[in-house]
């Protein structure tokens, strides 16, 4: 028995791992698609030097990341399998086909013109290389829909009757199953969120390059852009977001009482505790720190509205409080920074300083890696939050395991977490050595050697328009 | 119209796309260490770069494909190969960051040179062992995986590891015939030319040991009506091999490949003349395991549409990249 709930344990911490880092690529190529195909657009529009720099400048970003996020895809799309057979041969009927029009309306389609994205400047028309990009910008956003219908499924199933051999079939329409009661919520939010982790990276590499100076046009025009898709984007997620969680009290009340951290039911309005200690023996918050009413007033618009606690389920069908609420509140205090960082790009506009004042550039710079906190921090909470469901109401995770023992899952478990770490650590310094050098103008194709390559050519080096080394004497009067 | 052979032919379509397009692919990485570091590693990397992504797409629908037309055989293989298949997917992480990661760090490119060759190398001699292990037979109890830890691991599944190593390489090294100049084409020619008979020694052993791995191969091949394929079989492939073998020496740079291609799908044909119509050799058959009709009929509509279109603009993109490699791409 002990050995089963270990077994278990470790097939549930190798899930979570793997998809935690493969989540970390596609929720920057997502925006960094899109983004590639606006620079391009731009650039065949206007006919700005500038725009085709950008392009190449973060083309060869996309490269690594898009690469990370395939090897890291396919390990998932086997682990369904190999870890979670028993959820595989139950729910395949219904989630089965949605992933299988992921491979081959989205995969196919990225995959398919990603060579001509990357390689193929040279060897197509500029039309046909655009519409390339296009493709795998739209690629990325379909991959999203399907992948996004399948995991709202799990959490709102809707459309499916039990065969005699208890896999969970269709019963009602397609269209219905696919757009289940959280799918649309789920779906805005986390592209939003992914176009918000772009704009946040975009944006700190360009706050990076105006902090050491390094005050090209590429830099002004790609710290702009980011900051502005941040001003509009961070208030429209905030307002998403809590429509998305209005969604998930309708059809998931434990998960928000989680997230809450309301153990007991509140008859008559309930406290906002923004910050404590859950502790789920004791069924209570310690040293908790609250705004009376405010949550009732957020969930039900209506102070006094009577919220409903974990009290109300058996202790077997909640959710792991802790994590929940606290993974919750990193992701609502990111996203409240995000939009406060917005507002102070919007401030500096109106100053004219938004090249100049460096303490936005500073607070660009921190919160550049924060939509990757954000998003993990959002789907720790809406996972761990369906817990002990894997299909909510329906299948519990334990019984959904695949029939591995211990040591199996243990050697596995390690192995990921050994190549993940030294993969990707490695991918992600490359990336952050591309992001230190500024886009400028000649940049380099992705496939083109660079002018410096680490350590062979001595500085100060062959081209000064980036004020690599030291601003050039007529770039310094400004 | 059976959905469920339409599906099987389609799962089996997309297996085979794979191993033929991604098979090169592997091949050169099986090959890497073969090549001069610098300008050879480089062109052998440029001539595969701009469309080994979608190559490796259609793994992930032989295996999605499988989940959603034939759940209750992937819910039982997936687990029975747990340990080659997280191999596989381990090797193919190295293979798939090479491409970027070697050109982005030349101080530490041989380590990802190395990582390129040994993640393909685990890649596909995981894969053969899959196909060895699902050819043996695999122990099921009700609905799931009821072997233990090492029921994959024989004398056969190694073999068969072995052979998709070999053939593999003779498709890399084909390619590079095609799409390369000297010196990496006069290469990649010696090596066709070993790798010819070496292939075909490990089709004919592979061949020779299946119907002995189970009684029911025997039955398929040596029984009429099996018979009507087993006795022209051999002949077309020794045949086919002996037209790859005298094609190396020719001016047509791309027949070697095509001819490997055959090669690789008469094997494939065996397979399926094999175990059909299981879906889990000897255990499940394809309607046992078979999704409902509503689902396989959904997936059915778009397949019909989509696969077609996938194969236009995988086309188109090879066609962008026709030709020797040149100095695009990476150098």
């Amino acid at each position: 028995m002990a050995d089963a709930d270990t077994a278990l344990i470790l097939a549930r911490a190798q899930f979570a791992f793997t998809i935690s880092f493969h989540f970390i690529f596609p929720a920057f190529s997502i925006g960094l698609a899109s983004y590639l195909a606006v620079l391009e657009g731009l650039w065949l529009k206007t006919g700005k030097e500038t725009y085709l720099n950008l392009f190449r400048y973060w083309l060869k970003i996309f490269a690594l990341t898009f690469a990370m996020g395939v090897v890291s895809g396919i390990v998932m799309s086997y682990q369904f399998g190999t870890n979670w057979s028993v959820f595989s041969d139950r729910a395949g009927p219904i989630i089965g086909p949605l992933m299988a029009y992921e491979v081959l309306t989205a995969f196919f389609l990225e995959a398919g013109f990603l060579g001509v994205m990357l390689f193929g400047m040279e060897r197509v028309g500029k039309g046909l290389h655009f519409a390339a990009t296009l493709m795998v910008a739209i690629g990325t956003f379909i991959s999203a829909f399907w992948i996004l219908s399948v995991n709202s499924w799990m959490q709102t199933p809707v459309g499916w009757a039990l065969n005699d051999v208890g896999q969970f079939v269709p019963a009602a329409g397609w269209i219905e199953i696919i757009f289940n009661p959280s799918f649309p919520y789920r779906l805005v939010h986390t592209v939003l969120a992914a176009y918000l982790t772009t704009a946040l990276v975009v944006g700190g590499a360009g706050a990076w390059h105006l902090l050491r100076r390094r005050d090209t046009p590429e830099v002004r025009k790609m710290f702009s852009m980011a900051m502005w898709m941040l001003t509009l984007v961070a208030p429209l997620q905030i307002f998403v977001g809590d429509l998305h969680g209005l969604n998930t009290l309708e059809h998931q009340p434990q998960k928000v009482a989680a997230m809450e951290g309301h153990f007991q039911s509140y008859p008559d309005g309930a406290p906002l505790i923004l910050f404590g200690i859950p502790d789920s023996a004791a069924e209570t918050v310690h040293a908790s720190v609250g705004i009376p009413n405010l949550s009732s007033l957020i969930l039900h618009h209506d102070w006094n509205a009577p919220v409903t606690g974990l009290d109300a389920w058996p202790r077997d069908q909640r959710p792991p409080v802790g994590i929940v609420f606290w993974s919750f509140r990193i992701m609502v205090g990111l996203g409240m920074l995000m939009l406060a960082l917005g507002l102070f790009s919007l401030l500096a506009r109106a100053r004219r300083r938004l090249y100049e004042w460096r303490l936005l550039h500073l607070s660009a710079l921190l919160m550049g890696p924060a939509g990757f906190v954000a998003v993990i921090a959002g789907w720790v909470t809406t996972e761990v939050g369906r817990q002990p469901w894997v299909i909510y109401g329906l299948l519990r995770t334990a019984d959904a395991v695949s029939p591995i023992a211990t040591p199996g899952v243990t050697g596995s478990l390690v192995a990921f977490v050994i190549v993940y770490f030294t993969v990707f650590a490695a991918g992600t310094i490359y990336i952050l050595r591309l992001m230190a050098h500024a886009p400028k103008a000649g940049e380099p194709r992705p496939a083109e050697q660079p002018i410096r390559t680490a350590g062979i050519t001595p500085a100060p080096s062959v081209d000064r328009r980036g004020g690599e080394a030291d601003p050039a004497p007529d770039e310094q009067a400004r | 119209m059976d959905l469920t052979v339409v599906w099987a032919f389609l799962i089996a379509f997309a297996v085979a796309a794979y191993v033929v397009m991604d098979g090169f692919d592997l091949g050169i990485g099986i090959l890497f260490p073969a090549f001069g570091v610098g300008k050879e590693r480089d062109q052998a990397m440029n001539s595969i770069a701009p469309v080994w992504d979608g190559n490796e797409t259609w793994l992930v629908l032989g295996g999605g494909g499988l989940l959603a037309a034939f759940p209750l055989a992937y819910a039982i293989i997936l687990p029975a190969l747990y340990a080659p298949l997280i191999a596989m997917l381990l090797g193919l992480v190295f293979r798939g960051v090479a491409f970027e990661f070697r050109w982005r760090d030349p101080g530490h490119r041989r380590y990802w040179d190395f990582g390129f060759f040994v993640g393909s190398l685990v890649a596909t001699f995981a894969q053969g062992v899959t196909l060895g292990a699902l050819l043996q037979g695999i122990s099921i109890e009700g609905r799931a995986y009821s072997g233990g830890w090492w029921e994959w691991l024989t004398l056969f599944s190694l073999l068969t590891g072995v052979a998709l190593v070999i053939g593999y390489a003779l498709l890399g090294a084909c390619w590079l015939l095609w799409k390369t100049e000297s010196p990496l084409q006069s290469k990649a020619r010696t090596f066709s030319h070993f790798l010819t008979p070496t292939v075909l020694a490990a089709i004919g052993a592979v061949s020779l040991y299946t119907p002995f791995v189970e009684p029911r191969y025997f039955e398929r091949w040596f029984d009429y009506p099996g018979l009507i394929v087993a006795v022209p079989m051999p002949l077309l492939v020794a045949g086919i091999a002996v037209m790859l073998w005298r094609s190396l020496a020719g001016k047509r740079d791309w027949l070697p490949f095509l001819l490997t291609l055959i090669l690789f799908l008469l094997s494939m044909a065996g397979l399926a003349v094999s175990i059909w119509p299981d879906v889990i050799p000897g255990r499940v058959t394809i309607w046992q395991a078979a999704a409902p009709y509503e689902s396989q009929l959904f997936m059915l509509v778009g397949a019909l549409v989509l696969i077609p279109m996938i194969l236009l603009y995988t086309g188109w993109a090879y066609w962008v990249f026709r030709g020797k490699v040149g100095d695009e791409g990476y150098h």
